[in-house]
């Protein structure tokens, strides 16, 4: 069984990177910790694919990186227009809407 | 080999994503500065465009003889239900779009970047709207959603905006994450990314190996569309998000990405899933309960107008997911109608909020309308209309939605969601009550709220009124003709739909879900 | 037939009011306004008459027939029409309907004399006439449903019209909430019907067959729907607050019309109630006593006149819901008329009084004023008459009905509904005296009282004629003169309770209601105008003993009565109207736990969120049965 290995892998990548987004006041590292879910997925795709022997989870997992470039573009730019603002990328300095 | 396309199928993708590209190219390539309105009228025009677009799809897809479509290898599906909801999301866009130059010209939004942002983030909805793949449905779903958290934190100098931008994007970062990993063990269980190869599989009973597996990707898929969708307890950043970003921006969310996210919902779980529908009905059902009575009680709290309409928003939320609940054809169309009519409510309301402007902290308190009546009739009516109907008062199109949804709830025999639904919406009542209230009732300068002062418990007793009665000395609100027109719009449809709304049930239960076409 | 068809002018007639007074309101001004609502209720109410006597010359059994204007909502298996039932129930409910809004209206163009908003007020009024006649003539749940949230509306704003007054404004929107909550039972009875019989038409429900849990459930949301509508206890709080709003107002909205529309649908339901759980009978009765008898001790309390009004509304509201309960339905309509009659005469001679008084409502600085407004007092006395059950008046006939059916039905109802007929005639009779006779008790210098204009007392006078005779609708003295009963037939099926008992009992029913009546007149005059103190002697001890209203009261009641009325009085304020304003504040409460969630920070936000994943796959998962 070895598709059971990657799955694992996969699993424990994606909890780390959720623990990341709720542990971390960084904003680069909650986008990097984003990113690291996103890799648990392209291991369970590439996986996956190799296991249905079909090609489509290789392509799957190149959309993913594809597009998840696209989004740490935009999350870098907002990131950097907050520090200019704030000097800081502490995402939990900024609570100014609530209730 | 390359699978045949059929280009015509692809005619609204083309006008909004291939313009907005070609716009955006332009802009960079032309070094003399546009005229402030000149992206505005093409984006309405590739809007309008992309509309007639879809008007000719609904006709080929509804004429007998050659009914629903796939395209693309099978990837691309357009069927009454991909087309229905296409034309929601290019409706709040091209609203959305006539009534920004207030915003534009107010608030200093760069005028090129609104519109290439809004049509990529409609060309996203469509593509989500019409996708019948995995692959296609992650690639709308990101497109519309990157596109969105730009557009929050687009108003580049207010705080607000980027505060609005950040907590969007980080929270819809991780959601599409959790959706990806579902659609991740979704392949896996069933061996192809295809929706109507898995809904096969599933029916075959493919899944029962590894029943674990997707049902996980079943409660990942909801955790990432359950975010977009603004339901309870994946909402939390509505409220922020509709109080800080530009209002046009936040219009076009409230109506175009919320049909688009429940486009996916409805695709996913109403069609392809719909063999293993005693799985996830329950899950649904407990959401679209909590969406429905806590975005209800949380409205009733709220002190800022924009928060109010976001939590509105939640709650119409949970009303649609008790249309999916029910999982089947009445429950569907019902949840379209209701997309189809909030998108109205919602765009016209959004163009009010617009008009009142902001306070010196960048919200708008509820006093803003107090005496608006007086002030400014028109727009007071027109802005009543519009949350009556969110109220689901009979004789408006909310009334419909509210009750084509309970009737699919009820006919599926889920008395207990009908029940509290019904409760819910009764408690919502008093959040719209209160806004019409202040119109009509409060004279600028009192202190309480009229419905929802604390003194009093439920406020019945004090309208605490402080000084001289006349002493209204605010001018009238300024409304653009542009604004006005949208209002006007959104009110006209509100109602006359509402006293007629025969044409509309048969629109969205012509919309029908083509699970498995060919 | 033909006739019957012209229904559709009925309901149109106030409609094109509404379009004109919209469009040319403002440019009509007042007089004329007034009039062309006026014209529109009478061009209605005409047209009533016209379809009474098309479906009088029908034959009993064909006295059903369905008006479809248009097939309104046509999708897939759900259907509903824009449709009208005409059958003799409905047209019992629009004739008097029509008519007493017809003298409402003419009084009304007087009353509102001098108004800013004048035009406004009669296009609210014919809008409420309109989604009047909607809510009795639907053929189907829907269309009756438009006309419930209809009238609500416009009794909203008819409450809140002098919107500047700010108790007008508050009553508004508790008249609004709690009706609301009625609403909520109406509209998940709608479902539930819809869910068990797959049509909303009043003929597929009751001609239809489902479980008897299922009609049971149904019954209860709606009777939940009614009580919200016709001020049963405990939702009533809001009748009283809403006499806030113009007197014409009161009379016909909530006296006559909108306040009657849950005893109608209870009726209108009848056959179902007769198949479906007896206990369902004892539930509405019980609910029924509690109201009657607990609004009649407060309007005992009360001291401004219209609130005085009010409760004794609520109570008589309690009357025709314990006929229903008791299947005595035929008795509930016929109340439900000359109440209608003798409400609307005793709410408008009061807006008289209060015209003349230049506004002032409490009857403590009233007195005497039976010389000064002879055609007010001498009507106002009718209405009296009827409400307190005295032969031969109108209130007698109908009161006595539902108590001989109430005989049939439970002995212990009938004794409490009889000691609330009691208090009727005590309160009433107090009203009356401290009103009209005694000494004055106002100074000359506040207040000029003078007789009303008179059309004012043309519609008063032709309301007391009604009143006065509207009996002869239904005598008991034998079937051939029961019209109403014969009448209404087709309509409640053959289910409407004959009372059990030989003409003996009934007479000796009879006699004892006119007992009752008479021990209420005789306390009132006892304690209110025997003993009374020359107004020349001291007018401060007038006035100490006007205002000890409830220590007479007391005297009366004996020992503990002081103790009981202000106890009822703090629990209708505290308990009962503590009880939903709790439930109101119960949203407000969660709003605010769940807002700690919402404390801006995005890391909380993303907690909830992967909170939510868990719980969801944790579902998911036990599911799998992993």
């Amino acid at each position: 069984m070895w598709l059971n290995q990657f799955l694992v892998l996969s699993a424990v990548l994606f909890s780390i990177g959720v623990y990341g987004v709720l542990a971390r006041r960084n904003g680069v590292l909650v986008l990097m910790s984003i990113e690291l879910i996103l890799n648990a997925v392209n291991i369970n795709l590439v996986a996956f694919g190799s296991y249905v022997q079909t090609v489509v989870g290789e392509v799957f997992a190149l959309f993913v990186i594809t597009v998840a470039a696209a989004e740490v573009g935009v999350g870098l730019a907002i990131l950097l227009l907050l520090y200019r603002n704030r000097r800081s990328v502490d995402i939990h300095d900024v609570d100014m809407m609530k209730g | 080999m390359s699978p045949s396309v059929d280009w015509a199928a692809l005619l609204p993708q083309i006008f909004l994503g291939g313009g907005s590209l070609v716009m955006l190219t332009l802009g960079t390539l032309v070094r003399k500065r546009a005229p402030w309105w000149l992206p505005n009228v093409l984006g309405i025009g590739l809007t309008l465009a992309a509309f007639g677009s879809v008007v000719w799809q609904w006709v080929r897809v509804q004429d007998p003889s050659r009914g629903a479509f796939s395209t693309i290898a099978g990837t691309v599906q357009i069927d009454g239900f991909a087309v229905f909801l296409s034309g929601v999301v290019v409706i709040a866009a091209l609203l959305a779009l006539v009534f920004a130059p207030f915003s534009i010209r107010r608030a200093g939004l760069p005028p090129e970047e609104f519109s290439v942002l809004l049509l990529l983030s409609a060309a996203g909805g469509v593509t989500l709207a019409s996708a019948n793949d995995l692959i296609v449905l992650f690639l709308g779903l990101e497109v519309l959603s990157i596109a969105a958290y730009v557009l929050a934190a687009l108003d580049l100098r207010r705080a607000g905006s980027q505060e609005a931008g950040l907590k969007y994007f980080v929270l819809g970062a991780f959601a599409s994450a959790f959706f990806l990993y579902g659609a991740a063990l979704i392949y896996g269980a069933a061996g192809s990314t295809k929706l109507d190869s898995v809904a096969a599989a599933l029916a075959a009973g493919a899944g029962s190996n590894a029943r674990g597996m997707l049902l996980a990707g079943f409660a990942l898929l909801l955790v990432g569309l359950f975010f977009k969708v603004a339901a309870v307890p994946f909402h939390a950043w509505t409220p922020d998000v509709y109080e800080g970003a530009p209002s046009p921006a936040v219009a076009y969310m409230a109506a175009g990405v919320k049909a688009a996210g429940f486009a996916a919902l409805l695709r996913l779980f109403a069609g392809t899933f719909s063999a293993s529908s005693a799985d996830w009905r329950p899950a649904v059902a407990v959401v679209a309960v909590i969406t429905v009575l806590a975005g209800s009680a949380l409205g009733v709290i709220s002190g800022d107008v924009r928060r109010l309409l976001a939590y509105s928003s939640i709650g119409h939320a949970g009303f649609i997911l008790v249309g999916l609940e029910s999982a089947g054809a009445n429950g569907t169309s019902a949840s379209l109608l209701y997309l189809g009519v909030y998108a109205f409510m919602a765009l016209g309301s959004f163009a009010v909020v617009m008009v009142m402007g902001r306070d010196a902290s960048g919200s708008q308190p509820l006093a803003a309308y107090d005496g608006l009546a007086r002030r400014s009739p028109w727009l007071a009516l027109g802005f009543t209309l519009l949350l009556l109907a969110q109220a689901g008062l009979p004789f408006t199109t909310g009334f419909w939605a509210k009750f084509e949804v309970i009737g699919a709830a009820v006919q599926s025999r889920t008395y207990w969601l009908a029940a509290v639904s019904m409760l819910g919406a009764v408690v919502a009542a008093f959040v719209y009550l209160r806004l019409v209230v202040r119109m009509y009732l409060v004279r600028p300068g009192a202190d309480g709220d009229a419905l929802a002062s604390q003194k009093s418990g439920v406020g019945l007793a004090d309208d605490s009124r402080s000084g001289d009665e006349d002493s209204d000395s605010r001018p009238p609100v300024a409304v653009p003709r542009s604004v006005g027109f949208v209002v006007a719009v959104c009110a006209a449809v509100t109602l006359f739909f509402g006293v007629w709304p025969a044409p509309l049930l048969n629109l969205a239960g012509d919309a029908t879900l083509a699970v498995l076409g060919g | 037939m033909a006739l019957a068809e012209l229904i559709w002018v009925v309901p149109l007639a106030p409609l094109v009011g509404v379009a004109a007074l919209t469009l040319f309101g403002r440019r009509l001004g007042e007089p004329r306004s007034g009039q062309l609502a006026t014209a529109a209720v009478g061009i209605s109410f005409a047209a009533s008459l016209v379809v009474l006597g098309g479906l009088l010359s029908l034959d009993g059994h064909e006295r059903s027939v369905v008006v479809k204007l248009f097939s309104w909502v046509p999708i897939g298996d759900f259907s509903a029409d824009l449709g009208f039932l005409v059958d003799p129930l409905s047209v019992t409910m629009i004739l008097f309907i029509t008519g007493v809004s017809a003298l409402i209206h003419v009084y009304s163009i007087a009353y509102m004399h001098g108004d800013e908003n004048y035009p406004r007020f009669f296009l609210y009024l014919n809008l409420f006439v309109f989604s009047m006649l909607l809510l009795v003539l639907g053929d189907n749940l829907l269309v009756t449903f438009l006309g419930w949230e209809g009238v609500g509306a416009c009794s909203y704003l008819l409450i809140s019209f002098w919107y500047g007054e700010e108790a007008n404004a508050v009553a508004g929107k508790k008249a609004f909430i709690t009706n609301r909550v009625g609403d909520f039972g109406f509209l998940l009875a709608m479902f539930f019907a819809f869910g068990a019989y797959g049509t909303l038409s009043y003929a597929g429900i009751l001609e239809g067959h489902a479980a008897n849990s299922t009609a049971t459930a149904i019954l209860l949301c709606l009777m939940l729907g009614a009580a919200g509508k016709s001020a049963q206890f405990p939702l009533y709080v809001w009748l009283p607050d809403a006499m806030a709003g113009p007197t014409p107002v009161s009379a016909l909205i909530h006296a006559a019309t909108m306040v009657t529309s849950g005893v109608y649908l209870l009726v209108r339901f009848s056959p179902l109630l007769e198949e479906s759980s007896p206990w369902l009978g004892d539930v509405i009765t019980g609910v029924a006593l509690a109201t009657a008898a607990l609004a009649a001790t407060i309007a005992l309390a009360a001291s401004d006149i219209k609130k005085v009004l009010a409760y004794s509304t609520i109570s008589q509201l309690g009357f025709m819901f314990a006929a229903v309960g008791a299947g005595a339905y035929t008795a509930a309509i016929f109340h439900m008329v000359t109440h209608a009659f003798f409400k609307a005469l005793l709410f408008l001679a009061a807006g008289s009084v209060i015209h003349g008084m230049g506004g002032q409502q409490d009857i403590r600085r009233y007195g005497g004023l039976a010389r000064l407004m002879p055609v007010t007092t001498l009507t106002f006395g009718v209405g009296w008459l009827a409400i307190a059950g005295v032969p031969p008046f109108s209130g007698f006939w109908s009161k006595d009905e539902i108590l001989a059916g109430a005989w049939g039905y439970n002995k212990v109802i009938w004794a409490l509904l009889l000691l609330a007929a009691l208090l009727t005639a005590l309160y009433m009779s107090r009203l009356m005296f401290l009103t009209f006779f005694g000494e004055r008790r106002w100074n000359a210098d506040e207040a000029d009282p003078h007789e009303s204009p008179r059309l004012m007392t043309i519609p008063l006078i032709a309301l007391a004629a009604l009143a006065a005779t509207a009996g002869v609708l239904n005598l008991p003295f034998s079937h051939g003169v029961e019209f109403l009963g014969r009448w209404l037939e087709p309509s409640l099926g053959h289910h409407s309770a004959e009372p059990g008992f030989g003409g003996g009992t009934k007479w000796v029913l009879a006699a004892a209601a006119i007992v009752a009546a008479a021990a209420g007149l005789l306390a009132a005059w006892a304690i209110y105008l025997r003993g009374r103190v020359p107004p020349e002697k001291i007018e401060r001890r007038v006035f100490a003993r006007a205002w000890g209203y409830d220590d007479a009261v007391s005297n009366f009641v004996g020992g503990p009565g002081k103790g009981l009325f202000s106890a009822l009085a703090r629990f209708d304020a505290s308990v009962v109207d503590g009880a939903v304003k709790q439930v109101a504040a119960l949203p407000r409460r969660a709003g605010g736990l769940l807002r700690r969630v919402q404390n801006g920070l995005v890391r909380r936000y993303a907690l909830a969120l992967a909170a939510g994943a868990v719980a969801l796959m944790i579902y998911f998962l036990v599911r799998a049965g992993l």
